[in-house]
């Protein structure tokens, strides 16, 4: 069947299997292959994309069901002015930090600590808090490599810098 | 704030031009050259890559753990769905061999019809078609006619060996080291004279390697040739595998490694079946052929971690020093041969533990049985040893009423002392410094009795431990892989290094960027670490071992040094002494380079010299086993709740002697990855066979630990230089698996009263241990 | 191989209308379960996807009860005041189910229609007393959860029906409402053993208790002999007396992920813990 989609910002169409992955229709006929298949059960996280604004398991979508909604992949994280790429404060962070390494759970990582990020859902928690709440939050991206120590740096990292732009953006407007 | 770069299509190892070069010298943590490719999604593993007009191969599987291939057949339909079959037959049709070339070749790429099945999930045929539906279908449509034999699944059942696998008994491998003795009349006549004897009988796991990329590779023939990229570690072992099965020329093949998405040891071996798989499809199919295991079928087929039991006796005299050590290890190396004498040899030359003992005997053997080949997982046989020792050292303490820590002070290991096989320990010896790093953030242990945030009632235990890691291959390994890299100096004025060590996310290129930057006095933009392809770079040797920065890495800085001397005596002949390299580099480049220029590059070549004063005797086991060691301890604090039985680990530090951290954030992310793998295996991580077969072939149910599980770690690096090293760097990559695992059972030992010597620790163990609580 | 087919309602009566035409096609909502592994499953001939269809979403007060709609997602639940408010337990298992990514596309109505034994909300719907709102094309009714799985991933939905809502009464202001869930791991994990238990207190004794648990039995199952057992008793009377008669009340199995002893044990020991926390 034909689908349409919105695809990080653009109007996709394809003709698909209804039942077929998200997960594959990105890779194959999107070639967007940032978007991972770790495990194809929902578990790893690798292939967590956006839809409609929630971070999902694209390999546990089928690809009938994205028909007029929005996905974002990896590919649609960093911003694009001019020539030149503005990456998002978490992609920052993950190479500041070391946060990524093989870098195959990456793109799903990013995905899943950009909304966090962006719900300002570590807002007034105290550094200990914030910690915890990214382990729980960041559950379901399975990472074998960095044993998530410095991707926790990372994720407390880019919150604290967004938060600041917040701010300084608000005190900015009201003097 | 890191300043980043544009960067352009495609993936290009090309961030560290851009860097500062304030943060990238040696020592300190400039961000890895690979890093925005990953974090953008642009960096391209195997499954990634363009392949027009590729195929999609499937294996056709075992699914009986032994007995002879009577037939392989397919049904009607077959020839309908357009695929092709590859069978053993195919190989020598072409010439071929039908053989994996390791250490053995006792491996076949495919069972031949009449040849025996060994284990479940052996390869038995191929099927590609244009597509993976395709191919998956028709892969159904094979059927393959095994006649079973009685099957051998234990290590017991092995040894007893009324069931022949290999030899006449069942035995690949067996080790004996001798310390201070020449029989064993006179060994036990020391353990005798022992005022105690601590004994213990330890098992360990089977564990996998979870690489959150599974297996994959893309085979493709051009001109007769057979070109291979893949996720993998070591081109070269997937270069001598194929030439061998193919029976063809070196420059007849050549192997790419693509960006990898971990390896931890299970991308050393197998890759060099599926290679073999994925090249003998596209060869009947005349179409490139790619072949992505899915998660089930990585987990069911490729190897794991060698399950071990360990008997230990400790003598002790009555001051409490160790007279005598005696170990016996068995481990369980599953139908081939594959790599288990290797990874046998690094668990029973780490098996006496880095402890001062006058009379060692430690015996291995590791034996065959039905189960899918056990292979090279981070540690190597070391941690296993690793647990029994640590278990057994903290058995002396609670024995002697002594704190842990202080044990092993007054036991360790120090320059001027001698291992098990009799080598002096020189230099590079962090023992002092490791355990008094833990001692002085220890803080008071923890209060044993509490109740959790779910309202349950906890005990809570600390444990320590302190272990070593031989960095590099075994014995006389590094002399006779004489691995190689070469440092170019380029048309453009920069600068190339070409190795075969590959990145599998360990940072291996960026730690080399800064190594060959710092040798040659340039800024790291002006490097670039070509991508592994036997066509070229030389044989570095294998990505294994923890021998990648140490090894290789001197490799590099030799070769930098070199290249950087001839182009300042260039420079000095050509009226610019006193100029920089860089500027020197340019114009020799200039100079050298012609329009059409044919010759050969500005390049110098180094084979790895090992140090003076390695001495190894493979026959008596003795001598100098690894060049140098990592030292390293740890201290968990765990709490287990009495309700679930569940074991938390609630704090971790490690203190690791890396010699030196040509870059802090990336050893530290080696540690804490290898320090939680190793708590996995401590609690939660198992592989679960039934009749053979791996029943727990899925993410679901092979668990890993995930951020939840995970606790904040402490991280000390400790730098003890190894004058041998880069700026005195030596291994890293395995040492912080060895020893968090046996941490944790000291810890719950602590925590219940009562001793935990197989692994996991899970709540059914915890549960399954009651009995033996002791405490008030 | 062919397409499978696809429909999307938009409205209840669509639904229940395609429903009623092809009771052989996959209902999907999140897929978190039925496109687990997806690739290797055998293609459906149809799929009717009600993810997002509006009129299956939303959490409301109705007179003493909250409606959930079945289309509703983990998140939601989660983060609803109406949830957090009056049913914790529910919340609690909402955030343990899966990790984040399953919760944003999981509905409470795929937990009931799959009714797995593991299936993490069922101990508390047991628990809460919640009724099931069934319906298709010959009219609706409402099944209490208690008669709704009938056996092994078996339900009273028939093969016409849809799942509407969840219906959870609002208790009684002295109830205390408690929720544990053991997993293979601390997050992102299958149960070994989870239940829940609602008990009507007067001062420290327990007039009345309804605990259901997960992953003890071949269902989700309400342990009514314990729920005997511990009227009239004191809150440590009552944990003893549950401890003792949980044993005889479920029938746990060992399987790759546990031991029929461990779970028989922790299910003993979450059920005591429940009355003295």
């Amino acid at each position: 069947m034909k689908i349409e989609m919105n695809v990080n910002g653009a109007a996709r169409v394809v003709e698909a299997s209804p039942y077929r992955r998200l997960l594959d229709v990105l890779r194959e006929d999107l070639r967007l292959t940032g978007t991972k298949e770790g495990c194809g059960e929902g578990e790893c996280g690798a292939c967590t994309v956006s839809l409609d604004g929630e971070t999902v398991n694209s390999c546990l979508v089928a690809v009938a069901q994205c028909h007029g909604r929005t996905v974002k992949t990896v590919e649609g994280l960093a911003a694009q002015q001019g020539d030149k790429e503005i990456l998002h404060a978490v992609q920052t962070a993950l190479v500041r930090c070391g946060g990524a390494q093989c870098g195959i759970c990456t793109p799903g990582i990013a995905m899943c600590a950009a909304d966090i990020v962006e719900r300002e859902l570590l807002h007034d928690q105290d550094l200990q808090q914030a910690r915890v709440m990214v382990r729980e939050l960041l559950a379901g991206n399975i990472c074998r490599c960095t044993g998530y120590q410095l991707i926790v740096d990372a994720v407390i990292e880019a919150a604290s810098e967004v938060g600041l732009q917040r701010r300084e953006r608000a005190s900015r407007r009201t003097p | 704030m890191l300043r980043v770069p544009p960067v352009g299509a495609g993936f290009q190892r090309t961030m560290a031009r851009m860097s500062q070069p304030s943060t990238t010298h040696v020592g300190a943590s400039m961000p890895r050259v690979d890093g925005v490719a990953k974090v953008t999604g642009r960096a391209r593993y195997v499954d990634d890559l363009d392949a027009p007009g590729a195929w999609h191969g499937i294996t056709v599987r075992s699914t009986i753990a032994h007995g002879r291939l009577e037939a392989i057949e397919t049904l009607d339909g077959f020839a309908a769905t357009g695929a092709v079959l590859v069978t053993a037959a195919d190989i020598a049709a072409h010439g071929g061999s039908n053989e994996i070339a390791l250490i053995e070749h006792d491996q076949p790429a495919l069972v031949a019809v009449g040849a025996p099945v060994m284990h479940v999930d052996e390869a038995l045929a191929l099927v590609a078609a244009p597509t993976r539906a395709a191919a998956l279908a028709a892969a159904k449509l094979v059927v393959a006619r095994v006649v079973p034999l009685p099957a051998v699944l234990s290590m017991a059942d092995a040894l007893t060996a009324n069931e022949k696998l290999y030899g006449d008994d069942n035995i690949f491998k067996k080790f004996l080291i001798r310390k201070g003795h020449s029989d064993d009349a006179t060994f036990d006549a020391v353990m005798a004279s022992a005022a105690h004897i601590i004994e213990g009988e330890y098992d360990t796991s089977p564990q996998e390697q979870m690489y959150i990329e599974p297996q994959g590779m893309l085979a493709e023939w051009r001109d007769g040739k057979c070109f291979i990229i893949g996720s993998l570690q070591c081109p070269y072992y997937v270069h001598k595998a194929i030439k061998t099965l193919l029976q063809c020329g070196d420059d007849e093949v050549v192997i790419s490694q693509a960006v990898t998405g971990g390896g931890f040891g299970g991308k050393e071996e197998y890759p060099s079946m599926l290679a073999a798989h994925a090249a003998l499809l596209a060869r009947k199919a005349t179409h490139p052929v790619k072949m992505i295991y899915d998660r089930a079928e990585d987990i069911a087929a490729t190897t794991k971690r060698h399950p071990a039991q360990i008997r230990s006796r400790l003598g002790v005299s009555a001051e409490g020093d160790i007279v005598a050590i005696d170990v016996d290890v068995v481990m369980d190396g599953g139908a081939y041969l594959t790599l288990s004498p290797v990874v046998l040899s690094r668990g029973v030359l780490h098996a006496a533990g880095p402890y001062k003992c006058a009379t060692v005997r430690v015996a291995g053997r590791v034996v065959a049985t039905n189960y899918p080949p056990h292979g090279a997982f981070r540690g190597f046989g070391a941690p296993q040893t690793t647990f029994a020792y640590e278990r057994q050292i903290q058995k002396l303490a609670r024995y002697l009423g002594e704190d842990g820590l202080t044990t092993r002070k007054r036991l360790a290991l120090r320059s001027g002392d001698t291992t098990s096989t009799g080598q002096v320990l020189t230099f590079s010896v962090g023992t002092d410094a490791v355990l008094n790093a833990i001692a002085n953030v220890a803080g008071a242990a923890p209060v044993r009795s509490g109740v959790s945030a779910k309202g349950s009632t906890v005990r809570r235990g600390r444990g320590v431990c302190f272990y070593f890691h031989g960095a590099g291959f075994t014995g006389s390994g590094e002399a006779r892989l004489a691995g190689r890299a070469e440092i170019a100096l380029l048309r453009d004025g920069t600068f190339e290094v070409r190795a075969s060590s590959t990145d599998i996310g360990q940072g291996a290129i960026t730690m080399f960027t800064q190594i060959c930057a710092a040798s040659l006095e340039v800024d790291p933009a002006l490097v670039r670490v070509i991508d592994p392809s036997t066509a070229n770079v030389p044989d570095s040797g294998p990505t294994v071992a923890s021998r990648t920065c140490m090894v290789v890495g001197s490799v590099v800085e030799t070769a930098s040094r070199k290249l950087k001397a001839r182009i300042l005596e260039w420079g000095a002949s050509h009226g610019m002494a006193n100029q920089t390299v860089a500027l020197c580099g340019a114009a020799m480049a200039r100079a050298h380079y012609g329009a059409d220029h044919a010759g050969a590059d500005i390049a110098e070549l180094v084979q790895y010299q090992p140090p003076p004063g390695i001495a190894w005797d493979d026959a008596t086991y003795s001598g100098s086993a690894y060049p140098v060691y990592g030292w390293a301890a740890c201290l968990v604090d765990v709490s287990v709740d009495l309700d679930t039985y569940e074991v938390s680990i609630d704090r971790c530090v490690q203190a690791i002697d890396v010699g030196k951290a040509i870059n802090p954030i990336i050893v530290k992310g080696q540690i804490e990855g290898g320090t939680l793998q190793s708590l996995g295996w401590a609690v939660l991580e198992n592989v679960i066979y039934k009749d053979g077969k791996v029943a727990n072939a899925n993410m679901t149910n092979c668990i890993v630990p995930t951020f939840a599980d995970a606790p904040d770690l402490e991280t000390i690096l400790v730098e003890v230089p190894y004058p041998y090293g880069p700026s005195g760097a030596k291994g890293v990559g395995e040492i912080p698996m060895d020893g968090p695992a046996v941490a944790v059972a000291n810890a719950v030992e602590d925590a219940l009263g009562c001793s935990f010597d197989s692994l996991p620790i899970s709540p059914e163990a915890v549960f399954a241990s009651r009995s033996r609580w002791s405490f008030s | 191989m062919s397409e499978p087919l696809y429909a999307r309602p938009t409205s209840v009566a669509e639904a229940l209308e395609l429903r009623a035409a092809h009771p052989d096609w996959m209902l999907l909502a999140g897929g978190t379960d039925l496109l687990v592994d997806s690739n290797h499953r055998k293609v459906p001939v149809g799929m009717l996807d009600l993810w997002r269809l509006a009129a299956l979403g939303g959490i409301r007060q109705r007179d003493a009860a909250i409606e959930i709609g079945a289309g509703t997602t983990w998140l939601e639940i989660e983060r609803h005041p109406l949830v957090r408010v009056g049913f914790l337990p529910l919340a609690e298992a909402a955030r343990e189910i899966g990790a984040r990514q399953i919760q944003a596309r999981g509905t409470i109505g795929g937990n009931i229609g799959t009714s797995s034994p593991v299936g993490d909300s069922l101990p508390v719907l047991l628990a809460l007393d919640a009724e099931i709102e069934v319906a298709s094309v010959r009219g609706s009714r409402r099944v209490p959860y208690r008669d709704y799985c009938v056996g092994y991933r078996k339900t009273a939905l028939a093969a016409d029906e849809l799942i509407i809502a969840v219906h959870l009464p609002t208790p009684v202001a002295s109830t205390r409402m408690v929720w544990r869930k053991v997993g293979t791991r601390k997050a992102q994990s299958i149960s070994k053993v989870m239940g829940a238990a609602t008990m009507v207190l007067d001062g420290g004794t327990v007039v009345s208790a309804r605990i259901g648990m997960g992953a003890v039995a071949d269902r989700p199952i309400r342990l009514t002999a314990v729920e005997q057992a511990v009227v009239g008793l004191s809150l440590l009377q009552a944990a003893e007396a549950a401890r003792a008669a949980v044993p005889a009340a479920i029938a746990p199995i060992s399987d790759i992920r546990s031991t029929s002893d461990y779970r028989r044990a922790v299910a003993a020991n979450l059920v005591a813990r429940f009355f003295a926390v």
